[in-house]
């Protein structure tokens, strides 16, 4: 095959043809701050040696999640994943395997995303879970799309518990679908009365389990409200350890549950990739996005696998389909469905038990730092702290001493002047002692 | 007396209440049918608006009000035996009832003989 490049007389009729002056415009979503300009002066050529040395040199001048006491959640997880998770996914047989649409020579990638939907589905306590998404914040906004479509109904209801990107993500996607989005102001303990909120053309009702903040509490009194007035209740999970402890969504009638997998068995990847949870009722599975792994028989009446009710997807039912994801997160899912399986159910108590355990430790270490008060009652492996200054300065001072202290509620928040001084801490099973005693120690020496 | 659409419904009109389902050829180019999702009564549609959905094991088609009105009933019966559709298109199958709002739009559709011609036409 030849590559022919454009010429100008093709781009010039490709912009005739949208109606586009000059090829920047197509570039003017992207704010004017944040474009580059020129690049950056950079040397033509150097030796692979220096290269390394170069950027060995950069590579240390960061703080590694590994290297440092790391206290930082907040919707990504540092979890230990053990080493045979990682040996498996690289067989190549996983890691090059295509989208399976030949059954018939795909059955060991069908037959994982069908114990993944299993596993998904029982950690949830929902029917029904698909075989994966990007990520928990494009599953959320998946989740209120999904929402819109069972009611006919074009209003999302968001607690102010949400993590503040996944309420961007559903505010982007919502945009583009003529649909609103009434967010309850920031809810950094729990309290708020969102199920008085809910009226007649709510759609959905989104709350996340355990809070962005980090508070639990129980959800079936806003599922009643939601189902009193013909709207579904969807419930954001970004730390799925937590169910190895606290009631599933599904006990406390989640209609929807749109989850972030990063926790099991998936490093923190810099941000990406993730793998995004997705499980609903079987009476609206339908309407639901992604790919969807079915068992079933082969003509000789042996147990298979194969892709089901692909008719709501987009490569069949083009612009009806219930959703432009034509994917899913498949090699992070088969990581994320190893950990699970060599937790097993007992293994994950376990584990959800001593992240809870060390958070508690944390945060009772913290609460005797002068100026530092623990604002959220019940956790499970992570809480927010109020300091007399801003959070971000804190941060900052504590990583020029060599530890991760948590998020700075500002950072995702800037707008928000009231929650300027807290902190989002998480403390996980790879917290010690002694980095419980070096937060400790730090936080006060800033704080003094 | 049935009347047809373009998009491959049929109707039958009693006083004001309009029965609609699909055709025999419609099914016939759908393969078995292996599910329908029906409007819930009481919804307001208008003539060419998608209300319901009927899909098969190789495609999933929407299925438009002919004509406006006003869905007083949905046949519950399809949701259990959707094969249904593939064995009485055009009787038991039906679809939904609708109270019309305008029954001049009746002279839009076409009778029986001028729809197996459009088919001839256009496949």
């Amino acid at each position: 095959m030849r590559y022919l490049p454009l010429e100008d007389a093709d781009r010039a009729a490709m912009r005739a043809k949208i109606g586009v002056g000059h090829v920047d415009e197509l570039f003017k979503a992207v704010p004017a701050d944040k474009l580059l300009g020129e690049l950056p002066a950079l040397p033509n050529a150097k030796g692979e040696m220096e290269v390394e040395r170069e950027l060995g040199r950069l590579a240390a001048c960061n703080s590694a999640a590994a290297s440092v006491p790391f206290f930082v959640g907040a919707g990504a997880y540092r979890h230990h994943v053990p080493a045979t998770v990682d040996h498996l996914i690289q067989r190549s047989e996983f890691l090059t395997s295509y989208t399976p649409y030949q059954p018939e020579i795909t059955q060991g990638t069908l037959q994982y995303l069908f114990e993944f939907q299993t596993q998904v589905a029982n950690l949830l306590a929902m029917d029904v879970a698909n075989a994966s998404m990007y990520d928990g914040s494009t599953a959320a906004a998946e989740a209120v799309l999904m929402a819109h479509r069972v009611t006919r109904r074009k209003k999302a209801l968001v607690s102010g518990g949400l993590h503040p990107q996944y309420r961007e993500v559903i505010e982007t996607l919502s945009r583009w679908g003529d649909a609103a989005v009434s967010t309850m102001p920031a809810d950094p303990t729990g309290a708020e009365d969102i199920a008085s909120r809910i009226d007649g053309e709510t759609s959905c009702v989104v709350v996340q389990y355990p809070s962005f903040y980090g508070t639990i509490r129980d959800l079936t009194a806003i599922a009643d409200a939601a189902h009193a007035k013909g709207a579904l209740l969807i419930v954001v999970v970004t730390e799925v350890v937590a169910l190895g402890l606290i009631k599933p969504p599904g006990e406390m009638g989640a209609d929807i549950v749109a989850a972030e997998g990063q926790s099991i068995g998936n490093g923190l990847n810099f941000g990406g990739p993730y793998v995004g949870l997705f499980a609903t009722k079987q009476k609206y599975v339908r309407q639901m996005p992604g790919r969807l792994c079915g068992e079933t028989v082969d003509a000789e009446g042996k147990r298979g696998f194969v892709l089901t009710l692909s008719t709501r997807e987009q490569h069949i039912r083009r612009e009806k389909a219930t959703s432009n994801i034509c994917t899913n997160s498949g090699l992070c899912a088969l990581a994320w469905t190893i950990h699970m399986t060599l937790l097993g159910e007992t293994g994950l108590k376990r584990l959800a038990e001593i992240n809870h355990a060390n958070a508690v430790a944390l945060a009772d270490k913290l609460a005797s730092v002068r100026g530092v008060e623990v604002l959220t009652g019940a956790f499970f492996n992570e809480f927010t702290i109020r300091v007399p200054t801003d959070g971000r300065n804190v941060i900052d001072a504590l990583a020029k001493r060599g530890v991760m202290g948590g998020v700075p509620a500002a950072r995702l928040e800037p707008k928000r002047r009231d929650l300027h001084d807290l902190i989002v801490v998480a403390s996980t099973e790879i917290n010690t002692d002694a980095d419980r005693s070096a937060l400790a120690t730090a936080l006060a020496e800033v704080l003094r | 007396m049935l009347r047809f659409s373009k998009d491959h419904e049929w109707v039958h009109v009693e006083g004001d209440l309009a029965t609609i389902g699909i055709t025999v050829h419609a099914q016939g180019q759908l393969g078995d049918v292996v599910f329908v999702e029906v409007p819930e009564a009481g919804r307001k549609v208008a003539a060419g608006e998608a209300v319901a959905v009927v899909e098969s094991v190789k495609a999933a088609s929407d299925v438009y009000a002919p004509l406006s009105g006003e869905v007083v009933e949905a046949n519950g019966a399809l949701a259990d035996s959707p094969a249904l559709v593939n064995e009485d298109a055009e009787g038991k199958a039906w679809f939904f009832k609708v109270r019309l709002a305008d029954k001049s739009q009746l002279d839009g559709l076409m009778d029986r003989a001028a729809y197996d011609q459009f088919v001839a036409e256009h496949g």
